[in-house]
């Protein structure tokens, strides 16, 4: 016959088990539930988007506002657009506001730096389905090298 | 002659295993393949899922943390070299939950809990416990292995997310605690890393499938165990070798489907 301590530990167990999954659900892969919180789509097109991924993040000063959704090549001028979701509580961005890729340390990830831009009678908000067209595009190491070495050469000539 | 003894007896091993397969499958036919009575299963269930899952907690959680903490210590140590320290967090969390998870935690499964159903079983079937039950018109399949069954293939995967979250908060013990990493750093990599889809879910597939075979394995080795004691303890070390080798080589193929392209 079951006890009650056995139906008890077990309960325990399957609690445990549970509460693993939470941890590992929310706490480590950091999903984001849906809590109603609506988003607002913004498009920009870049000329090189370097190691820039799905689900990268778009920071304002540091402070992630939205997450790049899509990454696809424009058919017909052949350079990427970025589509990216921006929570709604941020909605306060003007259209000069530019958008450049960055990388965290040295080694790190990239990710959307978007720099709000001045705003007066004239410029109204960006608002869902806008395009940025002020966008500057990733520092790629390789050109970086191949500009310093071309200027140190014709600097001897 | 002696080539045809060498042949026929190849022919012997090949017509064994494949029996033994279609013996194994049939058990399990038997024990899953019916409509379950939950009024007399759960009881039964409750009782094995202590058995088997709430006694191997202790072993999982004690090396889910260490094995943790050892990953931390040792990709530190390396990572420290290249300056990149901070990476700590992904390499700790996605190497336990894509292998060191699943893949433990279903071979110390199968030492803690598969030999223990083995002997079990094995002594059962030694004493007649089995055929006296069927005299008594209980079909053991559904009152013995049926329960056991149930009761590994839901708590190996519980026990896997247990392992890799105590592993987790142990690397970040070793990491942050010890070394000295920044937490917010640690966290944020590693959650910027870890995908939902990719891992999670995979982490949870891979232990079902290892928790379906470990389980099989050990029910099966008991159920057709030579009735002495030999034959128990050979089975019970044949369930330990073959479910781990299983495991291993599963690992393998799957890791190959889900990570390979």
């Amino acid at each position: 016959m079951v006890t009650r301590k056995i139906e008890i530990l077990v309960g325990l167990f399957l609690l445990s088990g549970l509460a693993a999954f939470l941890v590992l659900v929310f706490n480590v892969a950091n999903v984001d539930v849906k809590t109603g919180q609506s988003q607002y789509t913004l498009y920009a097109k870049f000329s090189n988007i370097g190691g820039l991924k799905v689900r990268s993040p778009v920071k304002v000063g540091g402070v992630v506002v939205g997450r790049v959704k899509a990454i696809t090549l424009d058919e017909q001028s052949l350079l990427p657009v970025v589509e990216m979701t921006i929570d709604t509580q941020y909605n306060q961005f003007p259209e000069t506001s530019s958008l450049s890729i960055l990388t965290s340390g040295l080694l790190g990830e990239q990710f959307l730096g978007l720099t709000p831009g001045f705003y007066d009678e004239d410029i109204a908000m960006l608002v869902d389905g806008d395009r940025i067209d002020d966008t500057h595009s990733a520092l790629v190491l390789e050109d970086l090298i191949g500009q310093f070495l071309y200027s140190v050469k014709s600097k001897d000539d | 002659m002696s080539l045809i003894d060498h042949i026929a007896n190849l022919g012997r091993n090949a017509i064994a295993l494949v029996a033994g397969f279609g013996r194994a499958g049939l058990m399990l036919w038997g024990a899953i393949a019916r409509v379950p009575n939950l009024a007399k299963g759960t009881p039964l269930l409750i009782r094995q899922l202590y058995v088997v899952g709430v006694q191997s907690m202790v072993i999982i959680l004690v090396s889910g943390l260490f094995i943790g903490m050892v990953l931390a210590l040792q990709g530190y140590n390396i990572l420290v070299g290249f300056g990149t320290e901070d990476s700590l967090g992904p390499m700790v969390a996605l190497s336990l939950l894509r292998e060191l998870g699943p893949v433990v935690t279903a071979l110390l499964f199968a030492g803690r809990a598969g030999s223990a159903l083995t002997a079990e079983i094995g002594l059962m079937k030694s004493t007649e416990q089995l055929s006296s039950l069927e005299m008594m018109a209980v079909d053991p399949l559904r009152q013995i292995i049926a329960p056991r069954f149930w009761a590994g293939v839901i708590s190996l995967p519980l026990l896997a997310l247990m392992f890799t979250a105590v592993g987790i908060y142990g690397g970040h013990l070793v990491g942050v605690e010890w070394k000295g990493i920044d937490s917010g750093s640690f966290w944020s990599i590693l959650q910027s890393s870890v995908e939902w889809r990719q891992d999670i879910v995979n982490c949870l597939i891979k232990s079902t499938v290892f928790a379906v075979v470990v389980t099989w394995i050990a029910l099966y080795r008991g159920y057709q165990v030579i009735p002495n004691p030999e034959g128990i303890s050979k089975a019970t070390t044949q369930t330990v070798v073959q479910s781990s080798l299983a495991v291993l080589a599963l690992d393998f193929l799957l890791t190959a489907m889900m990570f390979g392209s």
